[in-house]
């Protein structure tokens, strides 16, 4: 019975998140409709939600094409490598008190390795492509994703310091006095860059800026290795925004309503929040999105790591 | 002794408001290099027109270009095929012409020097050295009319594909396809074409390496989401760092002005309106003025009125446009659904006037389509009340972003000499500093009466571009509140023979409906005379320039768009900027492919 439970949860969440995955993107093509006064998906099913069963339909039968000139091998593998890595990431979120994959004392740090291990799908992708366009978004996503590891983990040392503990559980124990936001706003806001950095969304999206390098490292993606590549850029949103939640806002806690639900709707805020950064800010170029992150972030990053080391040793909590 | 000061007046207030009357005698250093060698040629647009020797050119456009107060812009070069003109007799020029028109900022006058080549020695030096924005207008002759210019530093086709066969401008080339035979593409064919397109770095004046590194060569376009339409350019680059780039234009050239030759004047005019998509009745503005000029049609100050009106409306429809897309290719995504929400409801208003909304073809010569419909004056303003307030709330949300800031300031920045230089004209030439407006300048179709600002800017960079056409968006504005407010009454077509459509009385009167019949069936015949008219365009100056030889067809329209000259500055404007860069200065520089490509 303990075993059968073991195997189901991972599946559900599995499954859920997904799910989730898919749907967000109707939720951010409904978000940024409103936003932009225009309506986004809304007649297949009611408000449109039925549109990503619509266009799942589609992109599952398009043609599997891989270019000719591309390296077959490593141009199949590299979706996976992102579609995977992020999965793994979520193994150690804890959703809610019960429903937690698997936790260990330094589950933080795998969440680092991982995201690191994720930059080789895209820089794969990028090379085997064989395409310009798709070398120079590998080029900048991956020059961008090593210099945003950097402050990530950085900002997050300053939730390990008051936590004194690198397990996702402990950090939300450690919060039920108060959330992380309020003693780490800084490092929440470093986190924050960092995040919509990792998962190259806009207006960090320069690895796929459209008006300049096309579709940038995913150029030559189509049919389902493309929706790979689009899945996971949605998992990894959901997952930096559940990382968000867990780290600065209390996790799974709160009041009146059941965990899940506090921990999903801090999360879909994030997400939300992500989809609202989109709508509206331009984006900066690449030059100066690495000089932002190497000469303020960083700077900042260690600042805060300082900052929180005094206080701790000095007040102590 | 009353009327004769009267007269005086008169004739002074005409002479300023056609500034661009010159004469020979005015310009003593051009006289005395002539010497007597030239010949004048009169022309009804009143600019100065001079034959000189094709050994004399060089000379004088130097002497032009660096005199005092200086003929500092050459606002056009084209050739003609002078074959088969009916009043081949009245001019030097047996086989073909070759014709600098020059401007003078300064003087506001124009200049016009005609070149004769003969078929058999049809070529000429080139003055690239001296002016760079030649170099386009050199290869466009070459390619259209195979004039070749010694010592041009590439002189390929420029329109048309490197593979295309014959001359398409000269008169012997057929002007419609069913002259010709049918197009099939074989695999010989095929085989060939392909082979033309392959990409060799030398041909395009680029190195392939140098001792320290590979260039990267990136092929931006023709199907690019940022070059707006099909435009292809040649990037060389280390890593993001453009060390060169050519632009490669021609994908959309239809031969508008081939096209011109074959159709009546009236029927040319849903032509122009496609010329530079996005002005709509805005092209059809200078071709309209040149034909009225040409045949001496006045029109009343109703009419005037409400073309000023709508090309007012269209300029701001092109404008909006350009702001939003230049807001979206910075990576703003939401701006230009704005400005798509604010276009639809002008659009509207355009609709309700004309019955078309991006190319109504509503003027004609002597007059507009129809008259205006009830109502509209509560709809127009109903739009320009509440648009304003609208475009603050965009200017906040695009121009005093920082991120869009520390990405559009200094970004593709040149000053009044370059531009100049480099022909360009519009927002791209005020942002540097220089305020050249025509509606200023040369008021044309009653501008003089409309009280507005040109607005300027210093800086000459991309944001200044930007920030400009916002400024000339209010500015429209203005004056089409004017037009609102002081509407005059009057016919909107004048009783004029050559005018179109028809008056009442053809149909009571046996002469004047022999005249609308053959107006309609033949075309109007308009008289002999060359006639070149600029209008400031949603995008520069736009000139049409029609020579014609009394026929019911215009013997050569050459159109002067201002997108052809702008885009040839690309390359000195993008060296050893990044890729994102290029995307700004390509956003910044508002141009459509089919005004370029005509």
């Amino acid at each position: 019975m303990i075993e059968l439970t073991s195997l189901l949860t991972p599946l559900a969440i599995l499954i859920v998140l997904l799910l989730a995955a898919a749907w967000s993107t109707w939720l951010e093509r409904r978000l940024l409709g409103i936003w932009q006064d225009r309506l986004g998906p809304n007649r297949v099913g009611p408000f449109g939600l039925f549109q990503v069963i619509a266009d799942m339909i589609k992109i599952f039968t398009k043609d599997d094409w891989i270019p000719p000139f591309a390296d077959k091998a490593l141009f199949v593998i590299a979706p996976m490598i992102l579609m995977i890595m992020t999965l793994l990431g979520f193994a150690i979120i804890p959703f809610s008190p019960d429903i937690q994959i698997t936790e260990f004392d330094n589950a933080l740090l795998f969440v680092l390795a991982l995201s690191s291990l994720s930059v080789y799908s895209i820089m794969l992708a990028g090379f085997s492509s064989n395409s310009k366009y798709a070398l120079l978004g590998a080029l900048r996503t991956t020059a961008q994703m090593l210099s945003y590891e950097v402050f990530m983990g950085l900002a997050l040392m300053g939730v390990v310091v008051i936590a004194g503990s690198f397990s996702l559980n402990d950090i939300v124990h450690a919060q039920s006095q108060y959330w992380f936001i309020l003693s780490q706003p800084l490092g929440f806001l470093l986190f924050l860059f960092a995040g919509v950095a990792e998962s190259h969304r806009a207006p960090f999206d320069l690895p796929e800026a459209e008006t300049e390098i096309v579709a940038g490292f995913h150029t030559e993606y189509a049919s389902m290795k493309f929706g790979m590549f689009f899945i996971g850029e949605y998992l990894g949103v959901i997952f930096i925004s559940a990382l968000i939640t867990t780290l600065y806002f209390g996790g799974w806690q709160g009041p009146f309503l059941p965990p899940i639900v506090w921990f999903t709707l801090k999360t879909v805020f994030f997400v939300m929040f992500f989809i609202l950064l989109r709508a509206a800010i331009p984006r900066p170029r690449y030059d100066q999105l690495m000089s932002f992150g190497w000469s303020i972030l960083l700077p900042l990053a260690l600042l805060n790591l300082l900052l929180t080391a005094v206080w701790k040793l000095t007040i102590g909590v | 002794m009353n009327i004769n000061t009267k007269a005086m007046s008169l004739h002074k207030i005409q002479s300023e408001k056609n500034p661009q009357t010159l004469s020979l005698a005015m310009l003593p250093e051009l006289d005395s290099l002539l010497r007597g060698s030239s010949q004048q040629q009169t022309c009804v647009d009143q600019i100065l027109t001079l034959w000189i020797d094709k050994t004399l050119l060089i000379p004088a456009l130097k002497l032009l270009k660096g005199m005092q107060q200086p003929f500092d812009l050459l606002f056009d070069l084209y050739a003609v095929d002078e074959r088969l003109r009916l009043d081949k007799n009245t001019i030097p020029a047996k086989d073909f012409t070759l014709i600098y028109q020059l401007m003078s900022v300064s003087r506001n006058q124009d200049i016009r020097l005609k070149v004769a080549l003969p078929q058999d020695q049809a070529h000429i030096s080139t003055i690239t050295g001296f002016w760079p924005s030649a170099n386009w207008y050199e290869r466009e002759a070459w390619d259209l009319f195979g004039i070749v210019f010694d010592d041009h530093p590439n002189l390929y086709r420029l329109l048309l594909p490197p593979t295309f066969k014959g001359h398409p401008l000269r008169k012997e080339f057929p002007g419609r396809a069913t002259e010709t035979e049918p197009f099939s593409l074989d695999d010989e064919r095929l085989a060939i074409e392909q082979e033309a397109l392959k990409f060799d770095p030398k041909r395009w004046g680029m190195e392939e390496n140098n001792k320290n590194n590979d260039y990267m060569f990136l092929n931006l376009g023709p199907n690019h989401p940022s070059v707006h339409g099909v435009f292809r350019i040649a990037l060389q680059l280390n890593g993001e760092h453009i060390i060169n780039s050519v632009p490669d234009i021609g994908f959309h050239h239809r031969g508008a002005e081939k096209i011109a030759e074959r159709q009546t004047w009236h029927g040319f005019i849903p032509y122009t309106d496609r010329i530079d998509y996005l002005g709509g009745v805005m092209n059809n503005f200078p071709y309209i003025l040149a034909i009225e000029q040409l045949a001496n049609i006045q029109v009343s100050e109703r009419v005037k009125c409400i073309r000023i009106m709508l090309a007012e409306c269209f300029r701001i429809l092109s404008h909006m446009l350009f702001f939003g897309t230049f807001a979206q290719d910075v990576g703003q995504l939401s701006p230009i659904f704005y400005l798509f929400i604010d276009r639809e409801k002008l659009f509207g208003i355009i609709e309700a006037i004309t019955g078309a909304r991006m190319h109504p073809s509503w003027f004609r010569i002597g007059g507009l389509a129809q008259d205006l419909p009830q109502g509209w004056d509560r709809m127009m303003q109903e739009f320009i009340d509440e648009f304003p307030k609208k475009l603050d709330e965009y200017e906040v949300m695009v121009m005093h972003n920082s991120i869009l800031k520390r990405r559009a300031v200094g970004i593709g920045k040149y000053n009044t000499q370059e531009a100049l230089d480099w022909n360009i004209t519009g927002a791209g030439l005020r942002a540097t500093g220089l305020n050249l407006d025509l509606r200023k300048t040369r008021p044309y179709s009653g501008y003089e009466n409309y009280e507005f600002e040109v607005p300027t800017a210093n800086n000459g960079d991309a944001y200044d571009r930007c920030q400009l056409r916002i400024d000339e968006m209010r500015q429209s504005v203005k004056i089409i509140q004017q037009c609102i407010n002081n509407m005059p009454q009057g016919d909107f077509k004048t009783d004029h023979p050559l005018t179109t459509p028809p008056n009442q009385r053809s149909k009571q009167d046996i002469e004047t409906l022999i005249q609308h019949f053959l107006n309609v069936s033949w075309g109007p015949v308009m008289p002999k005379g060359e006639s070149c008219f600029a209008v400031e365009a949603t995008k520069g100056i736009n000139a049409y320039t029609l020579i014609s030889d009394g026929s019911n067809t215009s013997y050569r329209t050459r159109i002067r768009t201002p997108s052809f000259a702008h885009l040839q500055m690309i390359p000195k404007m993008a060296k050893g900027l990044m890729v994102a860069d290029l995307i700004v200065i390509l956003a910044s520089i508002d141009f459509v492919m089919a005004d370029v490509d005509r």
